[in-house]
């Protein structure tokens, strides 16, 4: 390794994150209503990007996200700030690409099997079924989940985003997601204070 | 006798491109002048104006007709004429839109677009310039050269089957089909024109002699005997009807052969934007 | 309310939107991946604002279709992928031979044959300069976002018209398929260039006519002109012609109407190049990682630039030689076996070093991997 090697630094006005899970899970979705509450509600720069053909179709599903309030040269993920995980499969197949320090979130009912005890857990597929009336939803309870724990996006931001997408009829199976999401995440925060 | 003839070439002098330098590129007696100029009378009795139409081809002998016409001219690549007539026609409807095209054209390099054509019914009048052979290349076999045949890729007679180009062209949905020879002057003139009328896709074929190369490989001898003997050989539709498959075998029915009424695709087309904008 | 135009848009449907804006009232494809969102966008828009769309057969029926649209008046495009690019080619060289503007996208993916149809590759750079036969000049874009790819596809259809020629959008599977937040131009904000008609009586019409500018007035089929168009080579008139005299001229028409105007077509953007001592030159989806490349290498105090070649043909001989005079080395990063390393070469002094960073995997080059580039010719 050469001179230059040793002191190039990873830029730090990128904040990158990967939505997995399996496909049908509704990630790729979930990552373009990231985008928009964040870069129309939020005016920040935003790149989303997926794995696209037959990975897609089934299998591990991803979907990044890479926000920066400068302009975003290179538009996928570089270092993940933030993994969500939503089997076990994805968390096994992207958990390398989180830096040290990055958050990992994770469906803890579906993944079993953990490479850290350094991560938030919540059972998104379960509390969309139970609370907010469809399995459809968990994608959104995590985008809430996401929100309050790392205050990238605002409640409103997020919520006008998530309508705006919402197939018609579901507005308010969406919004109780998003209240569940906020609300369990918070009472996870507190807990490990 | 002699003013009506004297009449009929001004006809033809009126739809010939005025700064076009003859003389064409057809060998003395192809059949192709032969529908070039009922074409002209059609169009003329019909009544449409040279500036309303288009007329497109693909390449070979029978293709370079358009170039001589008095009308938008379109001379387009071997056997995609069908192609850029929809993006003609699907981009300006007001155009009356004519395709001429030779068998190989139509039915080999282009066969794909010509069953397109057809099942998407658009207004477009093919006139498919059956001469058994590739003429421009030089008399090589094409996918209506008869069985046994000879041409100069089928040395030793052809092993192959062939289209029947109307049978193809009403299976693929087209709504008008016709078919007439060189010799049939009159009756041309009448198909071409009934045709041009109909909405949607329509199809002549036009049985036409290439004595240059099917004739001389296959001992037909000139153009005068070659049609000749499309008369010989041809069966008007409505007596057909009461022929035998062993009686007609080898014969060339002639006449209006199929006509449905369907909507054609343009207007359909219109129907939906009208809807999407809210017009309806 | 400025902020409605923040869209989160895909770079697919940005050419919908760049096409629309530039006038574009028909399409003719047939679907590819990874360009198939060009074909629904239009499927969906144009009837909304009485445009039209076809589904044909294949793509030589797509780029049939367009052409016939374009001599008919309307301005048009296809969106294709390597193998619907191949079958293309010919009718492309119809478009170069009898002078027709139409645009043509294509999603690159890699090759050959079927290749890697949900990968990325920037292996069909080449194939937009000389996939047609015979002699001719091509202008090709290469957008490296989302943003720029409205922007582009506008100046392609722009282009199209200021020279009659076919004009070809080289997108990669990146970029075509990431979303980004973009502002759309509104109406006035961007150039459109609209087709010149003949203003003479139709017999007087020349329609090659050897003019100063060697662009001809165009006129739509239905305006009374009754021109011939022929893929043969031909006179002014229009007319077939075998004669050496009209024959040379016809093609250095065709060469010359549009090298005059380089400058004109040239369309660069450089990143930290103010001193630099090595250049990363890349384009598409690759500039983008050179341009972060080039930021963190900067950021640890190596004097690094990059610039990225926003239209690839005509190759931008002197804006290069001139970009690069300064600089020792260059590294020339995309997704193919060196298409365009070749053509740096040729226009670089023998005495600037040229490496080159290929990747022909299915997979983007990383700033990553041309950060250890750099620390290795550094
Ligand atoms: C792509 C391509 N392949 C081959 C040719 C050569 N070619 C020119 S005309 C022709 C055959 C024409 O035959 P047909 O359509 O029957 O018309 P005819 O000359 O008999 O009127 C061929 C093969 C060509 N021009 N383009
Ligand atoms: S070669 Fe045959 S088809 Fe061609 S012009 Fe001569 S006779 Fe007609």
């Amino acid at each position: 390794m050469g001179a230059l090697l040793e002191k190039i630094k990873i830029p730090h006005d990128r904040f990158e994150m990967r939505l997995s899970g399996s496909g049908g899970q509704g990630m790729i979705l979930a990552a373009v209503i990231m985008g928009e509450a964040i870069g129309i509600g939020g005016k920040k720069n935003v790149v989303q990007s997926q794995s696209y053909g037959p990975e897609a179709r089934g299998g591990a599903s991803k979907s990044d996200v890479v926000v920066s309030p400068n302009e975003i040269f290179y538009p996928k993920a570089m270092r993940l700030d933030l993994l969500l995980a939503m089997t076990q499969e994805s968390l096994d197949s992207y958990y390398p690409d989180l830096k040290e320090d990055g958050v990992l979130i994770v469906d803890d009912v579906l993944v079993t099997d953990f490479p850290t005890d350094k991560y938030y857990g919540l059972p998104f597929t379960r509390l969309a079924r139970e609370e907010a009336g469809h399995v459809m939803v968990a994608n959104v309870i995590a985008l809430a989940a996401i929100a309050e724990l790392t205050g990238i996006v605002d409640r409103e931001a997020l919520t006008n985003a998530v309508l705006n997408r919402a197939p018609r009829g579901t507005a308010d199976k969406n919004k109780k997601a998003i209240e569940i999401g906020f609300r369990e995440a918070a009472r996870l925060k507190e807990k490990k204070g | 006798m002699a003013t009506a003839v004297k009449q009929r070439s001004d006809v033809i002098l009126d739809y010939i491109r005025p700064r076009k330098k003859f003389p064409s590129v057809w060998c003395a007696g192809c059949g192709n002048g032969i529908v070039m100029s009922a074409l002209i009378r059609a169009i003329e009795k019909a009544g449409y104006s040279k500036d309303g139409i288009a007329m497109l081809s693909g390449i070979g002998c029978s293709s370079r007709m358009p170039i001589y016409f008095d009308v938008s001219a379109l001379h387009t690549t071997h056997g995609r004429a069908l192609g850029f007539a929809t993006g003609v026609k699907f981009a300006r409807p007001e155009l009356k839109v004519i395709v001429i095209t030779g068998d190989g054209d139509a039915l080999a390099i282009g066969g794909n677009h010509f069953i397109h054509a057809c099942r998407r019914n658009i207004d477009i009048t093919a006139i498919l310039l059956n001469n058994y052979i590739y003429g421009m290349t030089g008399g090589q076999g094409s996918p209506t050269t008869p069985s046994e045949a000879f041409s100069t890729t089928t040395p030793y007679g052809n092993v192959e089957k062939h289209f029947e180009p109307c049978d193809l062209a009403a299976a693929a949905g087209a709504t008008f089909v016709g078919r007439t020879t060189v010799y049939h002057a009159p009756q041309m003139e009448k198909l071409l024109g009934d045709a041009m009328a109909h909405r949607g896709f329509s199809l002549v074929e036009v049985v036409s002699n290439c004595h240059t190369y099917f004739g001389r490989l296959n001992r037909q001898g000139d153009a005068v005997s070659m049609i000749n003997h499309f008369k010989e050989q041809s069966v008007p539709v409505a007596k057909s009807r009461k022929m035998s498959p062993e009686e007609l075998e080898g014969k060339i029915v002639t006449g209006k052969l199929h006509e449905v009424d369907k909507t054609e695709f343009c207007d359909e087309y219109q129907r939906v934007v009208d809807a999407v904008q809210g017009r309806n | 309310m400025p902020d409605k135009k923040r869209v989160l848009m895909q770079g697919n449907h940005a050419c919908v939107a760049g096409a629309i804006y530039a006038g574009m009232r028909f399409y003719a494809g047939y679907p590819i991946t990874p360009s198939t969102e060009v074909a629904e966008g239009c499927a969906r828009r144009l009837p909304e604002i009485g445009g039209r769309f076809i589904q044909m057969e294949d793509e030589i029926g797509s780029i049939a279709a367009v052409i016939g649209a374009s001599v008919a008046g309307l301005k048009s495009m296809t969106a294709t992928s390597g193998p619907g690019y191949s079958l293309m080619v010919e009718n492309i060289g119809y478009a170069y031979m009898t002078e027709t503007p139409c645009v043509i996208i294509n999603v690159q993916r890699g090759g050959p044959s079927t290749g890697l149809p949900t990968k990325v590759s920037q292996s069909d750079t080449m194939q937009a300069r000389w996939g047609t036969h015979g002699d001719y000049t091509a202008i090709a874009v290469a957008p490296s976002s989302v943003a720029e790819t409205v922007t582009e596809t506008i100046r392609a259809f722009n282009l199209s018209e200021r020279f009659r020629t076919p004009v070809t959008l080289l997108l990669d599977e990146v970029i075509g398929h990431m979303r980004e937040i973009i502002t759309l131009p509104e109406p006035g904000e961007c150039e459109v260039v609209e087709r010149v008609k003949p203003t003479c009586p139709p017999e007087q019409f020349i329609p090659f006519e050897m003019t100063e500018s060697l662009v001809n007035p165009m006129p739509a089929y239905g305006e009374g002109y009754r021109n011939v168009i022929t893929g043969l080579t031909h006179d002014t008139m229009g007319f077939t012609t075998n004669k050496p005299v009209e024959i040379a001229p016809k093609l250095d028409k065709l060469r010359n109407k549009i090298m005059r105007h380089v400058d004109e077509i040239t369309r660069l953007r450089t990143e930290f190049i103010d001193d630099a001592e090595i250049l990363f030159i890349s384009y598409g989806s690759v500039a983008r990682a050179a341009f972060q490349a080039a930021k963190i290498a900067r950021e640890a105090g190596a004097k690094v630039g990059a610039i990225q070649l926003q239209s690839i043909w005509p190759f931008p001989d002197k804006e290069l030689m001139e970009l690069c005079a300064r600089c020792r080395k260059v590294i020339v990063g995309e997704l193919n076996m060196g298409q365009v390393a070749i053509e740096v070469e040729r226009v670089l002094p023998r005495d600037t070093e040229v490496h080159t960073l290929l990747r022909y995997d299915g997979e983007i080059l990383t700033p990553m991997q041309l950060l250890e580039k750099l620390d290795e010719v550094l």
